[in-house]
């Protein structure tokens, strides 16, 4: 049957593997952002909040487990996103 | 004309379909916040010091726990859709349960910030937050128009996730169709990932 919906069953102890590494990043960039790394504390912050995501998109929203052309799609539209807001500041830095 | 009645029959339904269709909400979603996000990265270049000092005065602990407890409740939305497809009921409408109670739990923690900053006078057109000047209007303006429409998309997930465990509890909503149930774990995923970024760009970065 086509309706049958036989994907992939994530186990919980990856999501609790992943729950514990995400509180974790989190942790880090508590840290991270309360010493002062002048310029490279928004890089350092930005960096580990998309890494963050990039976890939260792959295993709970279960990218990982979907067909390529899911991957393809929602890679695209991400960098896409992410193209838009570079180059937005690379105007305001450069003006 | 035979073949018409033998799809009437066959009730049809396209999970693939439903799954790309939540994804082009969450496309939609993400572009409106986007924008947003390039608002505030635009003002805070324009405005680095009042942006500075204004994001001190909000509390990095509260955004700390908010988010933590908010990842803690993605976990347990993907964990529902692990146990509805292994038949456990109970155990689904537990993490259901966890994920509400968590969803509720950050509205509070919202509400006692939120009520913070109305009785030290900063809230938006507050006399106070004018003498401030420009750059911290703008910071607390755009604090408030993000954090608050995240906030309302907490409360429109939480009643998602209500509808969800309800049919799961009446047992229209089973191992057989879980797609709903997804769905609604794809919009929580997405509010938890809007708070990732929501998070060090107005708490951590002073």
């Amino acid at each position: 049957m086509e309706n049958h919906n036989d994907s992939h069953i994530v186990p919980f102890k990856t999501y609790g593997i992943i729950l514990a590494v995400l509180i974790v990043l989190t942790l880090i960039s508590v840290a991270v952002t309360q010493i002062d790394l002048a310029s490279l504390t928004v890089f350092t912050a930005i960096l580990l909040a998309s890494i963050k995501s990039g976890i939260v998109l792959v295993y709970f929203m279960h990218l990982k487990f979907d067909n390529l052309m899911m991957k393809i799609f929602v890679t695209a539209v991400f960098v896409l996103v992410a193209l838009v807001m570079v180059v937005t500041f690379l105007d305001y830095n450069y003006r | 004309m035979s073949q018409t009645i033998t799809v009437a029959h066959d009730i049809h339904r396209d999970d693939e379909g439903s799954k790309i269709g939540m994804w082009l909400f969450i496309f939609t979603e993400l572009l409106l916040f986007a924008g947003l996000f390039i608002v505030y990265g635009v003002y805070r270049y324009l405005n680095p010091v009042a942006f500075h000092l204004a994001a001190e005065e909000l509390n990095v602990t509260v955004g700390t726990l908010n988010t933590v407890i908010l990842l803690c409740s993605s976990a347990t939305m993907a964990m529902a859709s692990t146990a509805i497809r292994m038949r456990k009921k109970a155990l689904t409408l537990t993490l259901l349960g966890i994920t509400l109670f968590i969803a509720f739990m950050f509205m509070v923690n919202k509400y006692f910030e939120w009520k913070g900053k109305f009785g030290h006078g900063i809230f938006p057109g507050s006399e106070d937050l004018l003498q401030l000047g420009h750059g911290d209007t703008l910071f607390f303006g755009l604090y408030f128009f993000m954090t608050g429409l995240h906030a309302l998309h907490i409360i429109i997930g939480f009643i998602l996730i209500t509808i969800v465990a309800v049919r799961v509890n009446n047992n229209s909503l089973t191992s057989e169709n879980p797609v709903l149930l997804d769905n609604s774990g794809l919009y929580w995923h997405l509010v938890d990932l809007i708070w990732i970024f929501l998070f060090p760009l107005f708490y951590l970065i002073a």
